[in-house]
């Protein structure tokens, strides 16, 4: 086992398995995560995608199957465990909250604070730190004043982001980044993940739908399909072709057997 | 940067230095303000009445309209942080009964009146620690919950005082503190509490979480804010003000009565919250709204009273007006949420 478990992933699941009752939801899932890597854990709807994100979020325990972070076992009690190991999710509803300005929605429950035990907001450092960040990796809002409700889609998504990586993330896991998303937006969050993998220092994971979106900006692929990862390959060796066939086959599959029952 | 801005002609034509410019500048700074609303509304009020009736700015009725408005206010600072994290409390009213009651009661087991406010004070907390824990913990709408309390604490306030009313005993400098002497202190009582709570909900972590909890509660609990904890401490927080205002009453009144306050103050606090811009769906509000709303509301008594307005005409005005208030203060929001789009 020692020989497996020091190779350097950041992030590694052995045979995960998860059922909810008589529902088998993930089969013997592996999957492992390289440091500074861009994984696209690709699926259809109910291919088990949210519920391995779940796991790694510690929202749910697999039901067999082991975690690895750093090639030391890991078992989430929590989702607030699982951040305190440095996994940070932005959810596809990205969890800001409209009437809250943009810095403010960044130091969301990090706040800096002072005078004690009434806990005053410091917002001038706040202001200033979130400033920093935002230019850091390239975000363009017209200030951080503005009501997250005032920003664009895609504006959202990156101050979303932009908090998760200011957290000290090791791993970030993004759903669904470019869902609900114009191309120009998606254009603008794919940009910011290629600035991340160009720094450095975070891993990420993309659990998306639409692959041919995300498949330029990730090093490799993970299909699930049936709670299984059917095909795990790096972006370079494999084309978007090869992964429409695998779906289309999929889908047709599945056709067939509808007809025969 | 000012070309091509139409939400201001003239400054485009003008160099960014003018004093024009300024002005624009700072009048859609004021207008970015979730209270102008409010506060025009209020100001508007104040010059019909005081053209209406040379009464109305005198000092004797400006301490009556400080009556009318102090208590609803207290209440109301409570009410919006409630409703700003996402629920309403209808229980309110009662609290108000309450606590005096159980500060003349812990009196006459003989113990001083600074400990009785207290014990009157922390009955109101456990009465919203109660509303909270139910609301949260059983999933029940903080709507039901405190429906539930509202009816269950007017029985109980008969219960406790045989249907009677008393009087509250004290005097001296704290008597005095707690308003035995007359409006005036309480509406400092207001005007304090009012500025502490906005300064309570704009500038502290609390505040925050509390917006966080009622804008978005799927996505602060997602980033680790106890959202269930927030929302009881601000049923105790609405609670607690209700207790002090029912006490304050107590003594500018000098009697404590079973049925007092009720359904009533309780409107008129939700009133006075809504109508100075808090959002009924949580998310977004302002104490000090809330406060000018109270003013409004207590404006419009007093100034229809002065008039001679018959009292069952008086209801039907204040309907209307409570809506149209809201109205403008509905469109003064749109106009200030576009010009904050630029």
């Amino acid at each position: 086992m020692s020989a497996v478990a020091s190779d350097g992933a950041v992030l590694r699941g052995e045979n995960l398995s998860k059922s909810f009752g008589a529902v088998t939801a993930l089969k013997d899932v592996s999957f492992r995560l390289e440091p500074g890597e861009v994984l696209a854990l690709l699926g259809d709807n109910g291919a088990g995608k949210s519920t391995l994100m779940k796991i790694l979020t510690g929202f749910h325990k697999p039901s067999s199957g082991e975690l690895f972070m750093d090639s030391q076992p890991v078992s989430f009690q929590s989702v607030r465990h699982a951040r305190q190991c440095g996994i940070e999710v932005v959810y596809q509803d990205l969890a800001v909250v409209s009437t809250l300005s943009v810095y403010r929605n960044m130091f969301l429950r990090r706040e800096i604070t002072r005078g004690g035990f009434l806990r005053v907001l410091h917002d001038k450092e706040m202001r200033r730190i979130a400033e920093d960040q935002l230019k850091r990796i390239g975000v363009n809002v017209p200030s951080v004043d503005v009501d997250i409700s005032k920003l664009s889609g895609g504006q959202r998504q990156a101050v979303a982001v932009a908090r998760a990586v200011y957290s000290d993330a090791r791993v970030l896991l993004l759903d669904e980044p470019t869902a609900a998303m114009g191309v120009r937006e998606s254009a603008q969050i794919l940009d910011l993940i290629r600035r991340l993998k160009e720094e450095g220092g975070v891993s990420v994971i993309i659990v998306a739908h639409n692959y041919a979106q995300v498949f330029d900006v990730c090093d490799r692929v993970n299909l699930l399909q049936n709670g299984r990862i059917a095909f795990d390959c790096r972006t370079k060796d494999t084309s978007i072709r090869e992964l429409t066939d695998l779906v289309v086959n999929e889908y047709r599959e599945a056709q067939q057997q509808v007809r025969a029952s | 940067m000012t070309v091509g801005n139409e939400d201001s002609p003239a400054a485009s034509v003008r160099p960014v230095s003018s004093p024009a410019y300024r002005y624009v500048n700072a009048l859609r700074k004021v207008l970015h303000w979730r209270e102008t609303g409010i506060l025009l509304a209020v100001l508007a009020l104040f010059v019909y009445f005081r053209f209406s009736s040379p009464y109305f700015l005198t000092q004797d009725n400006l301490g009556v309209i400080g009556q009318y408005v102090a208590a609803a206010a207290i209440i109301a600072a409570g009410e919006v942080m409630v409703l700003i994290c996402g629920e309403l409390d209808l229980s309110v009213g009662q609290v108000y009964a309450l606590a005096p009651f159980i500060m003349y009661f812990a009196q006459h087991a003989g113990i001083g009146l600074l400990p009785a406010v207290v014990l009157g004070l922390v009955a109101a907390a456990l009465v919203g620690l109660i509303n909270g824990v139910i609301t949260v913990g059983l999933g029940i709408p903080s709507f039901v919950t405190t429906l539930g309390m509202l009816f269950f604490l007017n029985g109980f306030n008969l219960t406790i005082s045989g249907g009677y009313p008393v009087q509250p005993q004290g005097s001296g400098m704290l008597a005095m503190v707690f308003g035995a002497q007359g409006g005036a202190i309480e509406i400092l009582w207001a005007i304090g509490i009012a500025v502490a709570f906005q300064f309570l909900l704009m500038k502290t972590r609390w505040g925050l979480h509390t917006v966080a909890t009622g804008g978005n509660p799927v996505g602060a609990a997602e980033v680790g804010i106890q959202t269930g904890l927030i929302k009881i401490g601000n049923f105790m927080l609405c609670s607690t003000l209700g207790g002090l205002a029912g006490v304050l009453d107590a003594f500018r009144i000098g009697s404590i009565d079973p049925l007092a306050g009720g359904t009533q103050i309780m409107f008129m606090a939700i009133a006075s919250a809504v109508i100075g811009g808090t959002l009924l769906t949580g998310g977004s509000g302002t104490v000090i709204g809330a406060l000018l709303g109270a003013v409004a509301l207590g404006v419009l008594k007093d100034g229809f009273t002065i008039l001679g307005v018959n009292a069952y005409t008086f209801d039907m005005i204040l309907g209307v007006a409570i809506v149209v208030t809201m109205f403008m203060n509905v469109r003064l929001n749109r106009i200030r949420e576009k010009g904050g789009k630029s």
